[in-house]
């Protein structure tokens, strides 16, 4: 479904990504893993199309097509979801009203109708049961002033409503208790399809107790470093990030 | 902002102006010029009584003895009194008409162009409609069904004539004719505009609305509106106004007064799109509008002004809180694009005791536009227990625009607790790539930050002005859901 080629990418000239290759196929979820700073982020908000980094090498297709010249809602209108690491406040726009433009705008891209107010209102409260997001939030403006738990839960239920192929989820753990990580899992894991491919970048092992990963990415100073199985993450939860950075200054060097 | 974010953002701020046409319908136009001939010939025009003369002709000379302020914070060249027409008419008004009917129905087809089926409104939407092209009110609709509660919604010149009593009483009570440069040369060659009186404890049933167009070239568009609403009384009333482009500046001075005499609300709402000139800063409409209300006990005034058009507007809709516990409230979105320069704000004057007043302003600037917000907050030594609250808040989108806020607060009661909050944002490239994240293009990204940065002051509105602005604003807003 992804397929990532050499990618190099650059914010005011300075090479965060460099020569990034990852394959995800429908159906499967991937772990990025990395200390604070190797480019998780980076590299997710690069797939998503933000501009203020710039690709400066390499390929991103998507189902075959590269994404490169897309424009970040044409992407997300091919069916590609980020969950935001810190989830981002709209003032004055009802978080009801913003999801459903989002529905309707992804539906019209399809040539689809706009669903009617009656079956979204029913599709999200179905789906705001599932994360346990309180209703009352849904009246509320975009994630403002929502607390650090009700910003991520809100992340999930967005991405519920809209049935992204691609799920990308940057640190949707972190800031999160045991229990609104268990949450969270259960709503990501209800989403866990044949069809759709998950990207779950964390810091730290704990969210893949829950969601368990096909594969596991290990991700320092803008490369992949390490790849392999589930047990890749128990491993580096013994051992932390300290051989990596070694290796990776060593390599530099 | 990445350099397309920034291009849409100016594409949709720079959106063509829609209701620019011109109408060629038979105009009757007075040659340009002032000197006391000009305002005896308006008068005479009108068939107007001796004292509405005399009181123009006081204005007029008093107006001789003054000079054209320039302490707003705009820039123009000079404006040249004697290029300006004072007086144009359709034609086929000079008689004016009784109903509908008897309308040149060229008129209604400009008013139709517009969006304001006269017609439509009257039959459709219940909004009682007076519509004033260039000089002269030429339709007011629903007339019968308001009399029958003794509500008087006319013209300003047939109020001058069926009413006297009435206009003599509060015409210039609130804002008199030596009040400023720009008030008193429309108290001299004021040409039409609208009038309302609500008795005593009538709720008026529907929105009272005017739109304004100015049609005819160099001409200068000087209404009146006087309202009153009696004790107990309650009104909401509307204002809508558009032009057509032109290469060359007109000038717009009106002047608004508000009388809410004890326990009174009024409610007046403005959406203000005159034609704001082109990229280079070329024609467009002067904005100088004079507006203010007098609130006796326990009366209300609230303004709400969403002013989107103009090459330069300056105005500020004030409240008198003359009475003790009378409340004053300004909303106002104001949106500056282009070479567009608005400077408004309000003043509350808190005369009587436990006086409340709010102020909420939201200022957007886009392209070159330069937005200001100026306000007074004033307690006189006798109001024991005035409040207020102001938040004015600024969006710049772009990095040509500015934005620039200028509150006065001149307390000489120290019971008075007067509040101030001010912010200025730039639109977040962070918000735009989030809603773009989910599938919203930019444009509509766009207008829906904007608008939810206008929400307090968009649901002030009543409903259908409410959906007029967010379409001015090129907006969405969020009444369908929830
Ligand atoms: N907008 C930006 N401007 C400048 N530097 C950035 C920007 N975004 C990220 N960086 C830098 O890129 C590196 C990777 O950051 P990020 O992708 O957020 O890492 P992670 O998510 O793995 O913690 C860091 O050194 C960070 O400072
Ligand atoms: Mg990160």
């Amino acid at each position: 479904m992804l397929e990532i080629r050499d990618l190099h990418a650059a914010v005011e000239g300075h090479e965060i990504l460099r020569g990034i290759d990852l394959s995800v196929a429908a159906g499967e979820v991937h772990a990025i893993m990395g200390p604070n700073g190797s480019g998780k982020s980076t590299l997710a908000q690069v797939l998503a199309g933000r501009e203020t980094f710039e690709v400066t090498r390499g390929e991103i297709l998507f189902e075959g097509e590269s994404l490169l010249d897309r424009s970040p809602e044409e992407r997300a209108q091919l069916g590609i979801f980020l969950a935001f690491q810190y989830p981002v406040e709209i003032p004055g726009v009802q978080n009801l009203y913003f999801l459903r433009t989002a529905v309707n705008a992804l539906r019209k891209a399809r040539g689809e109708e706009e669903l009617d107010p009656a079956s979204f209102m029913r599709l999200v409260r179905e789906k705001a049961k599932l994360v346990d997001l309180d209703e009352k939030l849904l009246k509320r403006a975009v994630n403002d002033g929502f607390s650090g738990g009700e910003k991520k839960r809100n992340e999930i239920l967005q991405m519920a409503v809209l049935e992204p192929k691609l799920c990308i989820l940057d640190e949707t753990d972190s800031g999160l208790d045991i229990d609104a990580l268990r949450t969270v899992a259960r709503g990501v894991n209800a989403l866990r399809s044949p069809e759709r491919a998950m990207i779950v970048v964390t810091h730290y092992q704990r969210l893949l107790d829950y969601i368990e990963p096909d594969r596991v990415h290990v991700l320092s100073d803008g490369r992949i470093v390490r790849s392999g199985g589930k047990d890749l993450a128990l491993e580096l939860e013994k051992s932390g990030y300290g051989w990596i950075e070694g290796r990776a200054a060593g390599a530099g060097s | 902002m990445s350099d397309s974010d920034t291009r849409h953002v100016e594409q949709l701020a720079s959106q063509e102006y829609k209701y620019g046409f011109v109408s060629d319908i038979d105009q009757e136009l007075f040659s340009p010029g002032l000197d006391e001939n000009t305002v005896r010939a308006i008068s005479a025009k009108k068939g107007e009584p001796e004292w509405m003369l005399e009181w123009r002709l006081r204005a007029f000379r008093h107006w001789l003895t003054m000079e054209e302020p320039h302490w707003p914070k705009a820039d123009y060249p000079p404006i040249d009194y004697q290029q300006i027409v004072y007086f144009a008419a359709p034609k086929s008004a000079s008689e004016r008409p009784k109903s509908l009917d008897e309308v040149d129905p060229e008129l209604l087809a400009i008013y139709n162009k517009l969006g304001i089926p006269l017609q439509e409104q009257e039959v459709l939407a219940g909004v009682a409609v007076d519509a004033v092209l260039d000089s002269v009110s030429v339709a007011t609709t629903f007339r019968e069904k308001l009399s029958e509660l003794g509500i008087i919604f006319c013209s300003m010149s047939e109020a001058i004539r069926e009413h006297p009593e009435l206009v003599r009483k509060y015409l210039g009570s609130v804002v008199p004719y030596t009040d400023n440069f720009f008030a008193t040369l429309n108290s001299a060659v004021f040409s039409d505009g609208s009038f309302v009186y609500v008795p005593k404890g009538v709720r008026c049933p529907m929105e009272l609305s005017t739109y304004f167009r100015i049609n005819a070239a160099n001409t200068g568009q000087f209404e009146r509106t006087l309202i009153v609403a009696d004790e107990g009384a309650y009104v909401s009333y509307l204002e809508g106004c558009t032009a057509p482009m032109r290469d060359e500046n007109q000038l717009h001075a009106a002047v608004v007064e508000l009388v809410a005499l004890d326990e009174a609300t009024i409610k007046y709402s403005t959406v203000q799109n005159w034609y704001p000139g082109d990229e280079q800063g070329r024609g467009g409409i002067y904005n100088f509008v004079t507006k203010r209300g007098k609130a006796h006990r326990k009366a209300k005034i609230s303004w709400t002004q969403v002013e989107t058009g103009s090459a330069i507007t300056w105005k500020y809709p004030s409240c008198v809180l003359l009475g003790d516990e009378s409340v004053g409230e300004f909303y106002s979105v104001a949106l500056t694009s282009k070479r567009q320069q608005a400077d408004t704000g309000t003043k509350m004057i808190h005369v009587g005791r436990n006086t409340r007043s709010t102020i909420i302003s939201k200022g957007i600037s886009a392209l070159e536009g330069q937005n200001t917000y100026r306000g007074l907050v004033k307690v006189a030594p006798g109001a024991e227990n005035a409040r207020n609250f102001s938040q004015c808040d600024s969006m710049l989108i772009g990095d040509r625009c500015g934005a620039h806020t200028f509150p006065y607060i001149d307390v000489a009661n120290p019971t008075a607790i007067v509040e101030h909050e001010a912010t200025t944002s730039k639109i977040g490239e962070d918000q735009i790539f989030y809603c773009q994240q989910r599938g919203i293009p930019v444009e509509d990204a766009v207008s829906m930050i904007v608008s939810g940065f206008c929400k307090e002051v968009f649901q002030e509105l009543p409903m259908e002005f409410a959906v007029e602005a967010q379409k001015l604003l090129g907006i969405s807003l969020e009444n369908s859901v929830g």
